[in-house]
C-alpha cells in the first residue's frame, strides 16, 4: 500500500468538477411521480426510495460511494481527444466536443482511478452517458488501457462500470478498434489471473457490449439496466413486430446467462468486496 | 450479362456499342475490325479512369456488387478444391452466414474462416445476406481453436453487413459472442491473417478481426457503422451517404494512412469481379508471403507484438495540466 499512501500525501488542493446531477430542492421519479428531497435522494445513492429506479449517475457519484472515504487518485486525466478524421456531419466533431467539455465540466466519457474499497486496492474505470452518450472513441479506450495496464503493474483488481450508447461515429474505425484494444489488454488481465468485475448500468449497448464490458471474471449490473448489442429501436425494425416485456433488461440477461447477479446500488459497495476477497483467499 | 453500378453507365454504354459492332460484323461482310479495337482500347481506357478516381461511396457500391466473389469462391480457388467445411458451433447451430474449415495452400493447413453471402435471391437468403449471429462467431471461434490446438494458421475473409440485430441474437448474447472472439484472438497461439474481401461493418466484422495481418482489398470498406446508417443518425436522412462515406475515412487507402490495417491487396482493372482468378491468385500470394514470415515468429513474440499493434491504434492529445490527484469532496452541497 505504500505506493497509494505516496500519493496520497500529496493531495494538497482537491478539485471538484461539475456535477452530473443537476442540483435542485426536490427530486421527480421520472418512473413512479414519487418527489422527495435532492438530499434524501443523494442520500439514497440516486434510487428513488420509493420504486427503486436507478437514476443515471456518472463517475463522480460512483467514485464517491465505493471508495473508502471518497479517497482516490485519477489516472491518465490529462488525455483529452483529438480530431483525427477531421469529422463533420452538421456539426464539427471539434465544436462537438468543446461543447460537451463545457456543459459536462469532464474531459472525455470516461474517468479511472484508483483507491481502496473496502481497504483493497482496485482501479475502476466508471463512464460518463453526459458525455456524447457515452461513446467510445479513442480517450475512453486509452484511458481503459491505461486502467488494465496500472492493475497490471501493481497486481491490483481492475472494475469497469459501463454506461454508454457504443462507439463515438465520429472517430469511425479508431472508435471501432478500441473495442479490440481494450479486449486485448483485458486478455493480458486474464493471462496474469488479476480479477476484472464488469459493471453494466442503463445503458449499455453496442460497441461496449460487444467488448469489455462482457468479458469480466464477474458480469454484473444494476437492476432495469438496457443491455445488448443492437438498441430495441434497430431490433424491433428487424422483425418487425413489438418487443416483448423486459426485452433487454438486466433481468433479462441474467435469465439468459449472460450475467452473474444483479445488484442494487445500495449494495454494489459490499457485494464488490466481497466477490473481491473471495478471489483474493 | 454483367451488372453496371449506376458509376459504371459510359461502360455500359460502349459494351453495348461493341457489341452491335461484332454483330454487324457476323451479319454482313462488312469490316468494322478497326472500330472493334478501338471500343475495346475505349472500355480499357474509360474503365481504368473510373476505378482509379472512385469515391468513396463509389468503393462502396464496388465492394456490395451482386458478382463480386465471396468467401468460400476464395477458399475454393485458393486451395485448389482442397477444403473440408467444418460447422455448428456444438451448442446451438451451425450458422450459414459463418462459413469455416482446414483447406490445404500448397500442400500446408490452414483454418479458412469468412462471412458468407448468397450468390442469388434464394442464397442470399440462406446465408441471412452475410450477418451473423452469435452461434457464427463461436463457430468461428470453435474453429480458431481447432486450428490452434494442432498449430495450424488462420485465416479469415471479412465480408458482412453487420451482426444480426435479431431478437434471438440479442438473447444468445451477440455482444458477448463478438467480445469473447476479440479477446480469444489476442492469445491465439498462432498466426492470423484477416482480409477484408467485401464490406468489413462494425463489431461484425470486427469479431473475425483481430489478427498479425489485417488487409483489405483494393475496392473494400471497413468502418464503425455503414455510411447509410451513420447518414440516418447524424444528418437524420438516408440521403446524406456518399457524405458519410467520406467523412467516415472508410476506404483502404484511408485505413492504411491511419494505420489501422497493415496493407492493401491491389484488384484487378473494374474491380475484383471484374477478373475473379485474377484477385483469387494474388490473395493467395499475399497468404503465403504474409504466413511464411509470421510462422517463423516464436508464438509469445507474435502475440505479443499483436496486442501490441491494436493497443496503439488511436488518436488523443494530452493537455498542459498541473497533475493534482483527485479527492472527490463528495456529492452532497
Ligand atoms: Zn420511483
Amino acid at each position: 500500500m505504500g505506493w497509494f499512501k505516496r500519493i496520497k500525501e500529496n493531495i494538497k488542493t482537491p478539485t471538484r468538477e461539475k456535477r452530473e446531477t443537476p442540483e435542485g430542492l426536490w427530486y421527480k421519479c421520472p418512473k413512479c411521480k414519487h418527489v422527495m428531497s435532492s438530499e434524501d435522494h443523494s442520500a439514497n445513492l440516486w434510487v428513488c426510495e420509493n420504486c427503486g429506479y436507478h437514476e443515471r449517475i456518472g463517475s463522480y457519484e460512483y467514485f464517491s460511494f465505493l471508495f473508502d472515504n471518497r479517497e482516490y487518485v485519477e489516472l491518465a486525466s490529462d488525455l483529452i481527444s483529438g480530431d483525427p478524421l477531421k469529422f463533420r456531419d452538421t456539426k464539427n466533431y471539434v465544436d462537438r466536443l468543446e461543447a460537451s467539455r463545457k456543459k459536462t465540466g469532464l474531459k472525455d466519457a470516461v474517468r479511472i482511478a484508483t483507491g481502496l474499497l473496502n481497504e483493497q486496492e482496485v482501479v475502476i474505470g466508471a463512464m460518463d452517458f453526459s458525455f456524447i452518450g457515452g461513446s467510445m472513441g479513442s480517450v475512453v479506450g486509452e484511458k481503459l488501457a491505461r486502467g488494465i495496464d496500472h492493475s497490471l503493474k501493481h497486481n491490483v483488481p481492475f472494475i469497469s462500470i459501463s454506461k454508454s450508447g457504443g462507439a463515438r461515429m465520429m472517430e469511425a474505425a479508431f472508435s471501432l478498434m478500441q473495442m479490440a484494444k481494450t479486449s486485448a489488454k483485458l486478455s493480458m488481465l486474464a493471462k496474469a489471473k488479476i480479477p476484472y468485475i464488469s459493471i453494466l448500468t442503463d445503458p449499455t449497448t453496442g460497441g461496449i457490449t460487444a467488448s469489455f464490458a462482457m468479458l469480466g471474471d464477474l458480469n454484473i449490473a444494476e437492476p432495469g439496466a438496457l443491455i445488448g448489442f443492437a438498441g430495441p429501436r434497430v431490433v424491433k425494425e428487424t422483425i418487425g413486430k413489438d418487443l416483448p416485456e423486459g426485452f433487454q433488461t438486466s433481468e433479462f440477461l441474467l435469465e439468459h446467462g449472460f450475467l452473474d447477479y444483479i445488484v442494487a446500488r445500495k449494495e454494489l459497495k459490499s457485494k464488490l468486496a466481497l466477490s473481491l476477497k473471495l478471489f483474493k483467499h | 450479362m454483367p451488372t453496371f453500378l449506376d458509376f459504371e453507365q459510359p461502360i455500359a454504354d460502349l459494351i453495348d456499342q461493341l457489341e452491335q459492332a461484332k454483330s454487324i460484323e457476323e451479319k454482313s461482310e462488312v469490316n468494322v475490325k478497326t472500330t472493334i479495337k478501338e471500343l475495346e482500347r475505349k472500355i480499357r481506357n474509360t474503365t481504368k479512369e473510373l476505378y482509379e478516381n472512385l469515391t468513396p461511396w463509389q468503393r462502396v457500391q464496388v465492394s456490395r456488387h451482386p458478382d463480386r466473389p465471396y468467401t468460400l469462391s476464395y477458399i475454393e480457388a485458393i486451395t485448389g478444391g482442397e477444403f473440408q467445411e467444418l460447422h455448428g458451433d456444438r451448442n446451438v447451430k451451425d450458422d450459414k452466414a459463418m462459413v469455416g474449415g482446414f483447406g490445404a495452400v500448397d500442400g500446408e493447413t490452414v483454418m479458412f474462416i469468412g462471412q458468407q453471402k448468397g450468390i442469388n435471391t434464394k442464397m442470399r437468403q440462406y446465408r441471412n445476406f452475410g450477418m451473423p449471429n452469435p452461434e457464427g462467431y463461436r463457430k468461428a471461434l470453435r474453429l480458431m481453436k481447432l486450428a490452434e490446438k494442432f498449430n495450424k494458421p488462420v485465416v479469415t475473409f471479412i465480408d458482412t453487413p453487420g451482426a444480426f440485430p435479431g431478437l434471438e441474437a440479442e438473447e444468445r448474447g451477440q455482444g458477448e459472442a463478438i467480445a469473447r472472439n476479440l479477446l480469444e484472438m489476442s492469445q491465439l497461439q498462432v498466426p492470423i491473417i484477416c482480409i477484408v474481401i467485401g464490406e468489413g461493418a462494425s463489431g461484425g466484422a470486427l469479431g473475425i478481426g483481430v489478427g498479425d495481418k489485417v488487409l483489405m482489398l483494393e475496392n473494400t470498406w471497413y468502418s464503425v457503422i455503414s455510411p447509410e446508417s451513420c447518414s440516418s443518425i447524424l444528418w437524420r436522412s438516408w440521403e446524406q451517404k456518399e457524405l458519410a462515406a467520406s467523412a467516415l475515412k472508410l476506404t483502404a487507402k484511408d485505413m492504411l494512412a491511419n494505420k489501422l490495417i497493415d496493407g492493401i491487396i491491389k484488384e484487378p482493372l473494374g474491380g475484383a469481379h471484374a477478373n475473379p482468378l485474377e484477385i483469387f491468385e494474388r490473395v493467395k500470394v499475399e497468404i503465403q508471403k504474409h504466413l511464411g514470415k509470421l510462422k517463423e515468429m516464436d508464438s509469445e513474440k507474435r502475440i505479443e507484438r499483436r496486442i501490441k499493434k491494436f493497443s496503439t491504434m488511436g488518436h488523443y492529445e494530452t493537455i498542459e495540466t498541473v497533475h493534482v490527484p483527485v479527492e472527490d469532496t463528495g456529492s452532497e452541497v
